[in-house]
């Protein structure tokens, strides 16, 4: 199997138990104040994560390219409160425009 | 779903907003097939990531580690923290729907940041049960359809950067994170995170400074 079934599988797997077991345990058990508060960070933390390396990585090295232009207006548009589909397809035409034209 | 809700105006709000935040989150569908064949995922494991993991950040979480050389490992880690907020989403859905065997199954796979919200939004338990369903079956068809179809025209591309697919991902992650930043700390927590996973890059195996950051949730929500 490769690494991207294995990835697959093995994600799709965990995210059903996630949702599974929210529906199953009693609610004593999830709901701590300090958890709670560690658990809305997570998304923040790892999403910020993904947007840093996805805009400026290139294997192990950082490089400024056209991503960041097109996340910079991406910025903009939620700033101006554009609906996803929007800001992604203003993102990607922006980066297109300076990859295919510089 | 009740055959006399076609004629109750406020079954019909609720089918309203469900349908639509379900064709407007479906349409995104399509970002996220582009990114997975963009990062080297065939059409069918585009496809099948939407049909079961059905998550949109831990699907997005999952194409982009892959596709920047990350481990396997450090993919499904990131996801499973990513989805986390499901497990609290069926624990406040889970008195309302009270569903058990079949149903809990089915219920659990569409209890996602949408059916949740559009149910949280509603007056009373009914109400809550209709928009979750509707939102949750919606978002599903919508999401796989598109899922679907962004993987087909993104497989006809060559170069991913001649059609800005390259930006559309972290555009996608700006777009799933916005929304989450509402204070201060946030904001901060934010900033960290981007700070230590972009230090990080060049020492650590991809997919790493990913989920190194959740250190940061932990310290920065440890104490009140």
């Amino acid at each position: 199997m490769t690494p991207i079934w294995i990835a697959v599988i093995g994600a799709s797997v965990t995210a059903f138990l996630n949702k599974y077991i929210g529906h199953s345990v009693p609610e004593r058990w999830l709901n701590k104040p300090r958890f709670m508060r560690i658990n809305t960070l997570v998304p923040i933390v790892l999403l910020s994560a993904l947007v840093a390396v996805q805009t400026f990585g290139n294997k192990k090295e950082l490089v400024i390219d056209q991503r960041l232009a097109g996340v910079a207006v991406a910025l903009v548009l939620l700033k101006f409160k554009a609906s996803f589909p929007i800001v992604v397809v203003g993102a990607a035409i922006t980066s297109a425009a300076i990859y295919n034209w510089f | 779903m009740s055959v006399t809700g076609r004629f109750n105006p406020r079954t019909n709000q609720v089918d309203r907003t469900g349908i639509s935040v379900a064709f407007t989150v479906g349409l995104y569908g399509a970002a996220f097939g582009a990114a997975g064949v963009t990062a080297g995922f065939s059409i069918l494991q585009s496809c099948l990531l939407s049909i079961l993991l059905f998550s949109g950040a831990s699907q997005f979480a999952v194409v982009g580690i892959m596709g920047a050389g990350g481990s396997a490992i450090s993919a499904i880690a990131t996801a499973t923290l990513l989805g986390f907020r499901n497990a609290l989403y069926g624990l406040q859905m889970a008195p309302i729907l009270k569903v058990t065997g079949l149903n809990r199954v089915l219920a659990a796979q569409i209890t996602i940041d949408e059916s949740t919200a559009v149910a949280t939004l509603q007056d009373n338990d009914a109400e809550r049960k209709r928009g979750f369903y509707v939102t949750g079956i919606g978002v599903y068809i919508f999401w796989n359809l598109f899922t679907f179809l962004g993987a087909l025209g993104a497989s006809a591309i060559g170069d991913p950067a001649v059609w800005g697919l390259d930006a559309a991902v972290p555009a996608a992650f700006c777009g799933l994170v916005w929304p989450r930043l509402k204070n201060k700390l946030q904001f901060v927590v934010c900033a960290s995170a981007i700070a230590l996973a972009l230090m990080l890059t060049p020492l650590t195996p991809a997919g790493v400074p990913i989920i190194t950051t959740v250190l940061l949730a932990v310290i920065f929500g440890w104490k009140k």
